[in-house]
């Protein structure tokens, strides 16, 4: 083994006082010398000045070059055995540590052989110091890393096949991520209809966005008079989940065309569903479905809704008061054959405000430790704040508390406020 | 955004005194400079700072897109002289870092006075009639190289961080960062530093400009300097009796001499 140590250099001139000692005679029982060590060496050899001319050099190193001795010593630098490559590293980065460091071990360059090889190796340098401390020479060991050269680039080719395949699978990733947010929004209106005499605004929120969430509202006309809406939630996420919302939510409008009868539209999906989903894949949902009817002399809106399975509607009053519009009994829609549906009636007076959500937002996880659920009780203390608000500002308000609950939000929330406007605009300065 | 802490700036020596700023090359980062700052700490207040993707600097802040041309690299210079709000400093670049300097001084003229190239070279390839050192074969190799081989460059660099018992002046902080560029962000540079050509630029500096060659320099012949000092009216040229490509280190007194003697000569 060839190494830099701290033993004395056999190219050292210094050192002649080896062959008086016991080194001396494991040299002559081998028949080796220092000299020879040094000449026939398994590893190169060369010592140069601080400018870099070679002063000396071994006979591996020569061998490896395909250089005449008299041709090197004292007539070539050690860049000039290195390719462009190494010759811009050594200015850029070994010569100038070598100097910080006064050693330098291990840096992969590449010597050139005198028919216009390359030969990979490794290197090592020590700076000699004179006894006055002043830099006298470089010595310099260089090891044949043709084998550890291919092993390196066995390596890189394997790393860059793995950065390829990485970009590859985020560019898969990014894709499917579009073409799920496409389908996403095909699940729900792009915007709502304005409609006169009526307040509404509604938010989404995916909790995840790489899956396909299973809410879903809408708000649309059903004839002169009358307009129609639905909010719910299909069990299970992704594609079939998806699929699910994407019938529910066609069958509800055409239902509500056919016979906009709450319990109706409800009994005609639960139909639908159940015959689609018989079988060892059964899909339901649960939809609140209702009309509404402004009355422009009054500014009064008619609510008929009925809900199967789906979490109460909450009616924020603009006198303050807030409750719930208890739709109980009502069954999912979808598991049995025939269903029975509740349904409720309400009016809405100017100022109030029908707030209709899904049980990503009641059943967020709250609490330091993210066990407790945020509750039926806090969604009505937090509705009663906002009793009197418009439904765009129920909404503002709620859209903030989804952000608030942060990655408590397990499930995919739908919000959906409708309200009678104010008779008169409110003035924030009497609030 | 904060460009000190983005540029890893140092500002060191004469707060009262006239401003340096020394750009390191293509390589290492801000402590290529170890041996010039006392030289200049006395009487010039001093600033180092690593380009983005070299030494300390916010790697994260790196676009290969910016940093592609020369000009990224000269809007990091005038970004720290605008962070420091210098008025009439010096700018002392070394190797690519001169003609960053030179387009650096040709945006900000209020605030880089004068600018003292060490071992610039505007067109490191041969082309008809200048010489630069390098056959375009050459230049491709090391960029094939710097492609290739970029697992040797970096890991290289591991050993060399150990064991300076002898040198307790270079604190464990220094040598775990002194030229450990992250190897991607290198080869951007490299390119960008061997490919470009800004001879044209050179015509157009206006301020009083030193230039510095060495004598036996692999990188930047002697025909380079001769050229740069033709090509910018009214430049000084100093060769030193230095061999290598970082006279600041191989030479430093005869270096920082020169320096110190055109600080010293300036109006």
């Amino acid at each position: 083994m060839c190494r830099i140590g701290q033993e004395p250099g056999p190219h050292d001139a210094d050192n002649e006082d080896d062959e008086e000692g016991p080194t001396a005679a494991f040299a002559a029982l081998l028949e080796d010398s220092v000299e020879e060590l040094y000449e026939n060496a398994p590893c190169g050899y060369l010592s140069t000045l601080m400018d870099g001319t070679i002063a000396k050099i071994n006979g591996t190193l020569l061998a490896w070059l395909g250089q005449e001795r008299d041709a090197v010593v004292g007539r070539m630098r050690f860049t000039d055995l290195l390719t462009v490559g190494g010759k811009l590293y050594h200015e850029t980065h070994f010569s100038p540590l070598l100097r910080m460091q006064g050693e330098l071990s291990g840096i992969a360059l590449e010597i050139k052989e005198a028919g216009g090889g390359r030969i990979p190796v490794l290197v090592s340098s020590v700076v000699k110091h004179g006894g006055g401390g002043e830099p006298q020479l470089i010595r310099t060991t260089v090891f044949d890393a043709r084998d550890r050269r291919a092993y390196e680039e066995e390596l890189l080719g394997a790393r860059k096949a793995a950065e390829q395949a990485r970009k590859e699978a985020e560019a898969d990733r990014a894709r499917l991520q579009d073409a799920l947010a496409v389908l996403q929004q095909s699940l729900l209106p792009d915007s709502l209809p304005s409609v006169p005499g009526l307040d509404a605004a509604a938010h989404y929120r995916t909790a995840s966005p790489d899956r396909l969430g299973g809410d879903f509202y809408d708000l649309f006309p059903i004839d002169a008079d009358r307009f129609a809406f639905f909010l719910g939630d299909v069990c299970g996420k992704g594609p079939q989940a998806a699929a699910v919302t994407s019938l529910t939510r066609y069958t509800l409008r055409a239902a509500a065309v056919h016979d906009p009868d709450p319990v109706s539209a409800l009994t005609t999906l639960n139909q639908v569903l159940h015959e689609r989903y018989t079988g060892g894949d059964p899909r339901y949902c649960t939809t609140i479905f209702g009309t509404l009817a402004p009355d422009p002399a009054t500014g009064r809106v008619t609510v008929h809704l009925a809900a199967g399975g789906h979490p109460p509607a909450l009616v924020l009053r603009g006198n303050g008061k807030t409750e719930y519009l208890p739709t109980p009994g009502g069954l999912l829609v979808g598991v049995l054959p025939t269903a029975t549906f509740t349904a409720a009636t309400t009016v809405l007076e100017p100022g109030d405000t029908l707030l209709l959500y899904t049980d990503g937002l009641t059943e967020a996880r709250t609490g330091d430790d993210r066990t407790a659920l945020y509750g039926d009780e806090a969604l009505l203390d937090f509705a009663a704040d906002h009793a009197g608000r418009s439904a765009q500002d129920v909404i503002q308000a709620l859209t903030g508390l989804l952000d608030d609950l942060g990655d408590g939000l397990d499930d995919d929330t739908a919000l959906l406020a409708l309200g009678a406007p104010a008779l008169t605009p409110r003035t924030e300065a009497t609030a | 955004m904060d460009v000190e802490r983005r540029n890893n700036v140092t500002v060191t020596g004469n707060p009262s005194g006239p401003t340096v700023v020394l750009a390191h090359g293509f390589g290492c980062d801000q402590n290529m400079w170890r041996l010039t700052v006392p030289a200049l700490a006395d009487d010039y207040r001093v600033v180092l700072f690593d380009y983005v993707g070299a030494g300390r600097s916010d790697l994260s802040a790196f676009s290969e897109d910016r940093y592609a041309s020369l000009d990224g690299y000269a809007q990091d210079v005038v970004e720290v002289c605008e962070a420091l709000d210098l008025r009439d400093a010096v700018f002392v670049g070394h190797s690519v870092s001169a003609m960053i300097g030179v387009l650096a001084v040709g945006r900000a003229p209020e605030r880089l006075r004068a600018l003292v190239m060490v071992a610039p070279s505007p067109r490191y390839i041969d082309d008809d009639g200048y010489r630069g050192g390098f056959t375009a074969e050459d230049i491709a190799e090391l960029l094939a190289s710097l492609e290739s081989n970029y697992l040797g460059w970096s890991a290289a660099m591991a050993p060399v961080i150990m064991g300076n018992a002898d040198r307790p002046e270079l604190g464990e902080e220094l040598k775990n960062s002194f030229c450990a560029t992250d190897p991607d962000m290198a080869r951007v540079f490299a390119r960008t530093t061997f490919l470009s050509d800004s001879r044209d630029d050179l015509k157009a500096v206006a301020v009083p400009t030193l230039i510095l060659d060495c004598a036996r320099d692999v990188i930047a012949p002697r025909e380079v300097g001769a050229f740069v000092h033709q090509a910018i009216p009214g430049s000084t040229l100093v060769t030193l009796d230095a061999t290598g490509h970082c006279p600041h280190l191989s030479a430093p007194e005869a270096t920082n001499e020169a320096i110190t003697d055109f600080l010293a000569r300036l109006p």
